[in-house]
């Protein structure tokens, strides 16, 4: 491209800027959703009751840890169906510092995210000589593994074996807010860093390395990006996200068991992210509500059909599996990809 | 040296399960390059149509050939309706979709047939027609139903037209093709006998770890750790490294780490092999032109 060309390419302004959605620009729409999220999440735990309250932060939790899938699979493109056991090693890292050693619990959230690198770092790195379906079998292999792990006997002294750890929430210091009020604000603030963490992450150099390996590996290496150390920090990074959202959620819960952590929390994070979108960090938020409300509202309309027969909550599964298939079907980039599409079709260029 | 031999053997009769699972991946890993992470779910579905039509009264055998003749035309109809539409999608998308199998056959089993464990019965004699305290006669049965069906597989697929044309599908599509054979019906016919040889394995095992919707998952983790231990460009080879899987899982359960990190162990021969010896036992090295 000759210089001129490329300088009135820099002149015209980026079409995604001016296009117009529905009589709105783009950039418009982007700042009142936000402005509209934020507002819906500061002020919900006020309007709804507080069993409600405890779901969203649940669902919170979730989204969190589909964020950290996200940055792996969707951003980096490596396969990941072990991260219940990163879930798992942040939520007993918690449950262990609150119980075992009386650590505050606020003091133990990022020991977990940290340990979760280092796990994830370590299992990076010899994930780099396995491409693809190879990472998804080894971890595989780990989400299938973790709970055994967990209840051995001999880390049981740690780990409370079979029964687990009960740790209670912390106790709310605002005198106005409940104690669910108060752990979903400590939630949302970790959840909103997290985000802008994520959001600096994948917009600048790194980012672009990140996902330069996602779409062409040898032609990242040959532009000099070090692929290896790029894809073992994403495992970590991704171990830390998701290590944070068990620490949290070990909160959430009040307690951990090795029972909690089997291979289908891995496959939950993985329905939230395939929902909501790869390689979107808004779309985590709509993964972490999926994983929560979707089971619950399934529940519902099957105890409508089949009364209270326990057996028919199996038929969650089923559900579950045909939006799956569903997905990748009809829309193989979840609803973001949906967004993305239907923005493109209905927006007009702009001036 | 008693122990040892009882291990060694019990191990042999895992062993047959874990090669009969291993076997089953490979031939659908071959056929589309895929892991079948559904494998184990769909293994335990076919072992509770068997227990349904026993339940009914059906005697074992006759259960055993419908319920292997219904997995056959389940294993080749999900291939039809399920992956032939999406044959050209990225990686990702065949992971979710085994990944969405498998939460279907699991619940749909604790649905139909409930979550509580059930008694299958073994085909097999009570007593060995010889005297020892080794081995069980239903371990004795299961290393020999698995091996007769090995057996005929590999008759099948070394001296049958449409072995040799199922070989070729896998080994080479756009030559296959040219040559008339149908690569769309030779794929259906692995998912098939994939599923029928999955449905023996979960037919076999049930005897001992009793069936409930959940028994298959660290069974197809040996499964998997067998394959890849033999390499999973050989059919032989995932056999042999099925019962190679079984036979380490005994002894290292005996004498190094006890019964209960059995499926760590698996976990770290996985990654050990992958990492120091990614072709496997018997598998040839692919090598990537770029």
């Amino acid at each position: 491209m000759a210089l001129s060309d490329a300088k009135s390419v820099a002149m015209r302004p980026n079409p995604a800027h001016t296009a117009v959605l529905f009589g709105i620009k783009l950039p418009m729409w982007n700042l009142y959703l936000t402005v509209i999220g934020i507002a819906a999440a500061l002020v919900l735990p006020f309007v709804v009751e507080g069993f409600t309250v405890f779901q969203l932060t649940q669902a919170l939790v979730y989204a969190i840890a589909v964020l950290g899938l996200n940055l792996l699979t969707g951003f980096n493109g490596q396969f990941s169906l072990g991260h219940s056991a990163f879930y798992a090693l942040g939520a007993y890292t918690a449950a262990i510092m609150v119980e075992r050693y009386e650590v505050a619990f606020y003091w133990t959230i990022l020991p977990a995210g940290i340990i979760c690198f280092i796990g994830g770092f370590l299992f990076g790195l010899p994930a780099l000589r396995l491409e693809g379906l190879f990472l998804a079998l080894a971890t595989f292999a780990l989400a299938v593994a973790t709970p055994q792990l967990l209840r051995y006997e001999h880390f049981e002294g740690f780990t409370g074996g079979v029964q687990g750890i009960d740790l209670f929430k912390p106790d709310s210091p605002i005198e106005f807010l409940g104690g669910d009020q108060w752990l979903y604000f400590v939630v949302l603030v970790c959840g909103a860093l997290l985000v802008v963490g994520a959001w600096n992450l994948t917009r600048g150099r790194t980012g672009r390395a990140i996902m330069a390996i996602r779409d062409n590996p040898l032609a990242a290496r040959t532009m000099g990006i070090n692929t290896s150390l790029y894809k073992s920090v994403t495992f970590g990074v991704s171990g830390f996200y998701t290590g944070i959202a068990g620490a949290l959620g070990a909160a959430v819960a009040e307690f951990v068991a090795p029972d909690s952590f089997t291979f289908f929390l891995s496959v939950w994070l993985l329905v939230g992210m395939v929902i909501g979108g790869l390689g979107s960090i808004p779309a985590a938020i709509v993964g972490g509500l999926f994983i929560l409300y979707v089971p619950n509202i399934s529940e519902a309309l099957i105890g409508q059909v089949f009364g209270d027969d326990p057996s028919a909550k199996a038929l969650i599964g089923v559900a579950f599996g045909c939006f799956l298939i569903f997905a990748v079907y009809v829309m193989p980039n979840g609803l973001a990809g949906f967004v993305r599409w239907f923005v493109a079709r209905y927006s007009r260029p702009g001036i | 040296m008693d122990q040892f031999l009882q291990q060694t053997l019990s191990g042999l009769a895992n062993g047959a399960i874990y090669a009969s699972l291993a076997l089953a991946v490979v031939m659908i890993y071959q056929a589309i390059d895929h892991f079948n992470f559904a494998q184990g779910e769909m293994a335990m579905f076919s072992t509770f149509i068997a227990w349904q039509l026993i339940a009914w009264g059906a005697p074992y055998w006759v259960a055993f050939v419908v319920c292997l003749a219904i997995s056959f035309i389940g294993g080749m109809a999900i291939e039809r309706i399920i992956f032939a539409p999406i044959h050209d999608a990225p990686a990702l998308s065949h992971v979710v979709v085994f990944i969405a199998l498998t939460l279907i056959f699991n619940a749909m089993a604790g649905f139909i047939w409930e979550f509580t464990i059930k008694e299958f019965p073994s085909p097999f004699p009570a007593e060995l027609p010889f005297e020892t305290k080794l081995i069980g006669p239903h371990e004795v049965g299961i290393v020999g139903i698995t091996l007769i069906m090995l057996g005929m597989i590999y008759v099948f697929f070394r001296f049958t037209p449409i072995g040799l044309a199922m070989r070729a599908a896998a080994a080479s599509p756009e030559s296959a093709r040219l040559v008339g054979i149908s690569v769309k019906k030779m794929l259906g016919l692995g998912w098939g006998l994939a599923a029928a040889v999955g449905a023996v394995a979960g037919m076999m095992i049930a005897p001992v770890v009793f069936l409930e919707p959940n028994m298959m998952l660290g069974i197809l983790l040996y499964g998997f750790a067998g394959a890849v231990v033999g390499g999973l460009t050989s059919p032989g080879g995932a056999v042999v490294g099925g019962f190679l899987m079984g036979v380490l899982e005994a002894l290292a359960g005996t004498y190094v780490i006890g019964s209960e990190l059995k499926l760590t162990f698996a976990l770290v021969v996985i990654v050990a092999v992958l990492l120091f010896r990614p072709a496997g036992l018997f598998g040839r090295v692919v090598v990537q032109r770029v």
